[in-house]
């Protein structure tokens, strides 16, 4: 047998020679049959949605599930240097994770203020329109009564100019001599961009059967980000709802609709982070395949939902393993007065994640993955309104199995001294509405790691600081497309570790202690029709 | 200090205006239950829901009114269809709460259900502020009777009444929407309005339950052809009426389940309903 390992994430090219190791040299990257099953992942927009770093990463990332037979551990930071720079390109870009759906206006007559405190976030008529299934809920839903030649698609897009700043990267002490050694110099990147083009369908197939099919292009590359059918009012009830296919977790604090775009800032850390030299693969903020079962009020202030999910994060084909995934939220909503709605929710995600697989003339097989690990995350969140303030709290707690924290094979003994990686992270976003057309935004965002998997590695490796300063004005308000003018400076600090976003080279500092500084500033026009 | 001439007459002239200002403003304020609503408020959040269909002038000329069928409602005219009040009169506030709570179906007008009760407050104060109408205050709330047994007897009541009433003229004899008159019907504005269809399982507009309907057959739909019967229709009649018009509903009511088994067997001795009917 070979082990086999998920694509680890973006700890995973900083593995230090701390990291005991000890195994025997192959160091041949086997890329799973999904490599040639499944069309290779996209990058730029795509991956910008899907979130950034990690489990995205490279030419060879095919549903998280690259796999290497190594020489030793810490054998996989090599190979990926010369990865590095466009794998960051991608997240490097303005990312669209947002979801917003003129077409929806144009259906409804609505404007985007109706259902968004400003797009794409969602207001609380968008949130029950979304619960809905897409229906308003006024007999007249499905698609029988809609004007034939009305077409269910919106297309969005960001030109912008994004400036990124990375210090303490390592380059040759010689330009153009690998051989000259490395010093640490601070990167700066700068120039127009685009942001790649998303294409999003959501509507309804009859009454209360819905569907979503969101995909981004980039470079003449075609990613399906989600692709789903939801079966609305089961029983005839708001509580019951299905939904299979590939879609975002129902995160109360939504990556796919915030209202930061840049490198830095277009996605939440706590939602993709892995400690350094970490196996597992999974971001929360990234979409999953499966089915969920959930359902709400008539207002829905409250609300739960149940799901079940692939080990493959997301990726198509079932490279996983047999294993699965599940997730579970509930929030509740209260009236506040001239305050405004206030929420507050729970979630949890457990999943496995396989560490040994069947092989074939010495190749793995897809979907035979055993010795699964477990990982978790699970925590707290708010929206809270106080009039024109908002603030969206959110605290992480997550932990690693020690095998997928040291990306241990599960048939094999620990390493001396492994043991379950564990941190806590938390983010604040605050939003200021000067009015539906105005909004200034800040967040602020930490992990810490409470519990490294070895004992000898530094305790604050990998720690992240993240902040996030934006300001958007729609110069229109209309029912039929969307306009933003979007300008944001947002910055990450990380400890001895590649950043998990910007631009920088991709690779970690020269020193475990360094503090790595990313930082970003764009300007951007970011438009929907 | 002294002031000079110029100067006596800005404060003055200032004074004026501020005083002008604070009389004319939108400062009315609603009572709905233990919420007050206030209109500077509304109209912030009317430039965010409802601008779009309603208009900034509230004169139901939005950008999307050209778009949307039924048209969206006039606020300068102050006519509105679903009341607890006589025809011809005003809504109550809580009238025009439950009506932006409920939406209407089959129309444009979702239910914002989900917005904070403040919220909605707020609105019914900043539509009041489009018509000098309010100033004359809103009707009476007429008084619903506990509804009678919702009998056989009670449906075939009904049944005469819908015939006798000539409501099939509109409405069509099976209650399709589609009476003679119906492609000739237009509401206050000139605008062609459809009567009722009660075969797709529409919920009514102003309210799904009985009461609700017998509150249209009472206070009519101001502004559409639908009148008030309240002077022809005694309350037991009205009740039988709405009896029966459950029936034509493909919903499991439960005047459906007295009455369908009834109809199955009894189909033959009834007398169609339309004009053959009026002319024996």
């Amino acid at each position: 047998m070979i082990k086999w390992f998920p694509m680890p994430s973006q700890g995973r090219r900083s593995t230090r020679p701390t990291i005991p190791t000890g195994r025997a040299a192959v160091t041949t990257v086997l890329v799973l049959s999904t490599l040639a099953l499944a069309p290779p992942r996209v990058t730029g927009v795509h991956s910008a949605r899907r979130a950034p770093p990690d489990n995205a990463a490279g030419p060879y990332a095919v549903a998280g599930l690259i796999h290497m037979a190594r020489s030793d551990k810490a054998g996989f930071r090599a190979d990926d240097r010369g990865i590095a720079p466009d794998y960051n390109r991608r997240y490097a870009l303005a990312r669209h994770s947002k979801v917003l759906i003129p077409a929806f206006a144009r259906k409804f007559s609505l404007p985007c203020s109706a259902c968004h405190t400003v797009w794409p976030e969602l207001n609380s008529f968008g949130q029950r329109f979304r619960d809905n299934g897409y229906q308003l809920g006024n007999d007249r839903d499905a698609p029988i009564w809609q004007n034939p030649s009305y077409f269910p698609l919106a297309v969005r897009t960001t030109p912008q100019w994004h400036l990124e700043r990375t210090t303490r990267q390592p380059v040759d002490a010689v330009r153009g001599d690998p051989t000259s050694g490395k010093v640490e110099r601070t990167i700066t990147q700068q120039g127009f961009d685009l942001s790649g083009v998303d294409f999003l369908m959501l509507g309804t197939l009859h009454k209360n059967i819905s569907f979503g099919f969101i995909a981004a292009a980039e470079d003449g590359s075609l990613g399906v980000e989600a692709a789903y059918v939801r079966f609305d009012d089961l029983f005839n009830s708001h509580w019951a709802n299905f939904k299979v296919g590939k879609f975002e977790l129902d995160n109360l604090v939504s990556e796919k609709r915030g209202v930061f775009l840049s490198g830095n800032g277009g996605f939440y850390q706590n939602y993709h982070f892995a400690p350094v030299g970490d196996a597992t693969t999974f971001g929360l903020g990234d979409n999953q395949i499966g089915a969920e079962f959930s359902g709400h009020s008539a207002n829905s202030y409250t609300r739960y939902g149940a799901g079940i999910f692939g080990t493959t994060d997301g990726e198509s084909g079932v490279a996983g393993g047999r294993a699965y995934d599940a997730s579970l939220t509930f929030s509740q909503a209260f009236d506040a007065g001239s305050l405004g709605i206030q929420r507050i929710g729970a979630y949890a995600y457990v999943g496995q994640r396989p560490t040994v697989f069947e092989t074939a003339d010495g190749e793995p097989i897809a979907g035979t993955g055993t010795a699964n690990k477990p990982f978790q995350r699970y925590g707290v969140a708010g929206d809270f309104f106080f009039g024109d303030l908002e603030l969206m709290p959110l605290y992480m707690r997550a932990q690693d199995d020690a095998y997928l924290g040291t990306a241990t094979p599960g048939d094999e003994p620990l390493p001396a001294g492994a043991r379950a990686p564990k941190w806590n992270g938390g983010l604040l976003e605050v939003h200021y509405y000067l009015d539906q057309q105005n909004v200034l935004t800040q967040r602020s965002e930490f992990i810490r790691m409470s519990q490294q998997a070895f004992p000898s590695t530094p305790g604050n490796l990998g720690n992240i600081d993240a902040y996030s300063f934006g300001y958007r004005w729609y110069p229109m308000m209309t029912s039929r497309a969307g306009l933003a003018i979007h300008s944001e400076f947002s910055m990450a600090k990380t400890i001895g570790n590649v950043p998990l976003s910007g631009l920088g080279v991709g690779l970690p500092p020269l020193s475990q202690a360094t503090a790595v500084w990313s930082r970003s500033l764009l300007f951007a026009v970011d438009f929907v029709f | 200090m002294t002031l000079y001439t110029s100067q006596r007459r800005l404060i003055v002239t200032l004074g004026v205006l501020v005083f002008a200002a604070a009389s004319v403003g939108p400062a009315q304020e609603v009572r709905i239950g233990n919420l007050t609503g206030h209109a500077a408020a509304g109209k912030k959040e009317y430039r965010r829901f409802c601008l779009g269909c309603h208009g900034p002038d509230g004169d139901g000329l939005g950008e999307n009114a050209q778009w949307i069928d039924p048209k969206p409602r006039d606020f300068t005219a102050a006519v509105f269809k679903c009341r607890s009040t006589p025809t011809g009169t005003l809504p109550t506030d809580d009238d025009l709460y439950h009506s932006i709570e409920r939406g209407f179906a089959t129309t444009n007008m979702p239910s914002w259900l989900p917005l904070t009760g403040q919220v909605r407050a707020n609105l019914v104060a900043y539509i009041k502020t489009f018509s000098t109408r309010w100033s004359e205050g809103h009707g009476a709330p007429i008084v619903i009777p506990p509804e009678t047994p919702h009998t056989v007897e009670s449906i075939l009541r009904g049944r005469a009444l819908f015939q006798k009433m000539e409501c099939w003229k509109c409405h069509g004899p099976a209650g399709r929407g589609d009476g003679p008159s119906a492609m000739t019907l237009t509401d206050s504005k000139d605008h062609p309005i459809m009567p009722h269809n009660f075969s797709d399982g529409s919920r009514f507009k102003c309210g799904q339950t009985n009461e609700d309907l017998y509150r249209v057959f009472m206070t009519g739909v101001d502004g559409t052809p639908m009148p008030s019967f309240a002077d022809n229709l005694k309350p037991d009649e009205a009740w039988d009426l709405v009896h029966f018009l459950r029936t034509l509903q493909p919903l499991k009511t439960p005047e459906a389940a007295v009455w369908k088994p009834w109809f199955s067997t009894h189909a033959n001795t009834l007398k169609p309903i339309g004009p053959e009917t009026e002319q024996h």
